[in-house]
């Protein structure tokens, strides 16, 4: 399943998943400023950008097809805006925005499957980002493994019983499985809110220590950020 | 004899209205070992979601002498490790040893000795060797073994385990029978399975529409009520 691919992506071993998830962190927050602040006719700046992500992304040893293929998810989104825009009679700030989209979720794909979650958010904790966001982030996370799963099992149960019948079929049945869905993930995240709850849990999930922030860290950090800016500035 | 767990007169009343429990009184000594028979809906569940305070019912709930009450409920789930019968929904965390320090990491441990205490369990259980595996990866037994490696962690004094055999094939539920036998604190066992109790309680107690209907020894309970699968 998907989750479960990034999940274990975040969990390798290269010289991007080596960084201090701190640096990955504001590495990202520059590469998204520098991104959304391009102004739509700078198109090279775009292809640099991109051509920025698949060095990190072949240095992050993931591949390449896979991570554009997630990271167009964010495009249905994006290109619902971008096509209105176009029709308005800009399609250069059209193709900016559906760029920008991409760029952004690609980046943030980027962070999320080189760092595991329990690196990043204790990242987020240290730079004192709001308790609430953070679990929050923890708990959708979480959560989602459990639609997934629940989806997966539940798709698998429709299809043994769908025999050669489609179309409308599918539809009415898609319609009655996502009502069904949402019911039975709500009991299982109750159920594991309840195990949390037995083990302790009291509102906060307690990160590990970060490492101390090597040289190389920032180093990475100085060359990450020259690099966007020298995009931003120059193209 | 030590009272573990004492309860007298707990009710509890699902929001659909559902009349749940309905006046249990029990008790468990140190070190004993209980099953609770009964049919699906007859309470048993909702009766050892009260133990750790995970539902709130009427009725007064003494684990190992400390009254259930608000400012007693952090240090009373470190009293009563609950096993839920389905692992997936106890096994959250990403990599096994992450999740067992889960619980002693909110019990204000350190990381470094909750990871070591998450160490010796999962070693105790015989996991040593999934440390940096996902839980989602691992079979059924080892699963359950993680799951139980989870509360132990938190060195609880009670263990309650809901139908611990459930999903696991012979030789798993075997190696679980072994482990939880050499396990020693006081035990209550949620369970259909009237072998599983022959071989780990001393006791039974039957539930029958959210009162305890019965109380003896297992022979006697399992014959009384024909609690076989055959």
């Amino acid at each position: 399943m998907h989750h479960l691919v990034i999940d274990r992506w975040s969990r390798g071993s290269s010289p991007l998943h080596a960084r201090d998830p701190r640096a990955k962190l504001a590495v990202l927050l520059v590469f998204l400023v520098a991104v959304s602040t391009t102004p739509p006719r700078a198109q090279l700046a775009f292809v640099a950008y991109a051509a920025l992500l698949i060095v990190a992304i072949r240095l992050a040893h993931l591949p390449l097809r896979g991570m554009a293929g997630r990271a167009a998810l964010v495009l249905p989104f994006s290109a619902t805006f971008a096509l209105i825009t176009w029709w308005s009679g800009d399609p250069l700030r059209a193709l900016a925005l559906a760029e920008k989209s991409f760029l952004s979720g690609m980046a943030a794909l980027l962070m999320v499957s080189s760092t595991p979650l329990t690196a990043w958010t204790a990242a987020l904790e240290s730079w004192r980002a709001p308790r609430m966001l953070i679990l929050v982030i923890q708990f959708v996370y979480r959560y989602l493994f459990v639609i997934a799963e629940q989806a997966q099992r539940m798709r698998w149960a429709a299809l043994c019983r769908r025999g050669t019948q489609k179309g409308y079929f599918d539809f009415s049945a898609a319609a009655g499985l996502l009502g069904v869905l949402f019911a039975r993930s709500w009991q299982r995240a109750d159920g594991i809110y309840h195990a949390m709850l037995s083990r302790g849990f009291h509102g906060r999930f307690v990160p590990s220590p970060p490492p101390p922030f090597r040289a190389s860290d920032a180093m990475f950090c100085s060359t990450c950020f020259a690099g966007c800016l020298a995009i931003r500035l120059l193209l | 004899m030590t009272r573990a767990i004492q309860v007298r007169g707990l009710r509890y009343r699902y929001a659909d209205g559902t009349q749940a429990l309905n006046g249990i009184d029990f008790h468990l000594d140190a070190g004993e070992s209980v099953a609770l028979f009964g049919a699906n809906g007859s309470g048993k569940t909702t009766f050892v979601l009260h133990l750790n305070g995970l539902l709130r019912g009427e009725g007064s709930i003494e684990i190992c002498g400390l009254p259930l009450a608000d400012d007693t409920l952090q240090d009373l789930r470190s009293k009563v490790g609950v096993v839920f019968q389905d692992s997936d929904e106890q096994l959250f965390m990403p990599t096994v040893l992450e999740d067992v320090a889960f619980g002693p990491l909110n019990l204000g441990l350190s990381p470094e000795d909750a990871t070591t205490r998450a160490r010796t369990v999962l070693k105790r259980v015989g996991m040593a060797h999934a440390l940096d595996r996902a839980p989602y990866h691992l079979s059924a037994g080892e699963k359950k073994r993680v799951a139980i490696a989870g509360v132990l962690a938190m060195d609880p004094e009670i263990l309650v385990l809901d139908e611990p055999t459930t999903f696991l094939d012979p030789p798993a539920r075997r190696d679980l029978v072994t482990l939880l036998r050499g396990l020693p604190q006081a035990k209550v066992l949620v369970t259909h399975d009237a072998d599983l109790a022959r071989a780990l309680a001393t006791r039974a107690v039957f539930f029958e529409q959210g009162r305890i209907a019965g109380e003896g020894e297992v022979i006697e309970i399992v014959q009384r009520f024909h609690w076989e699968y055959s």
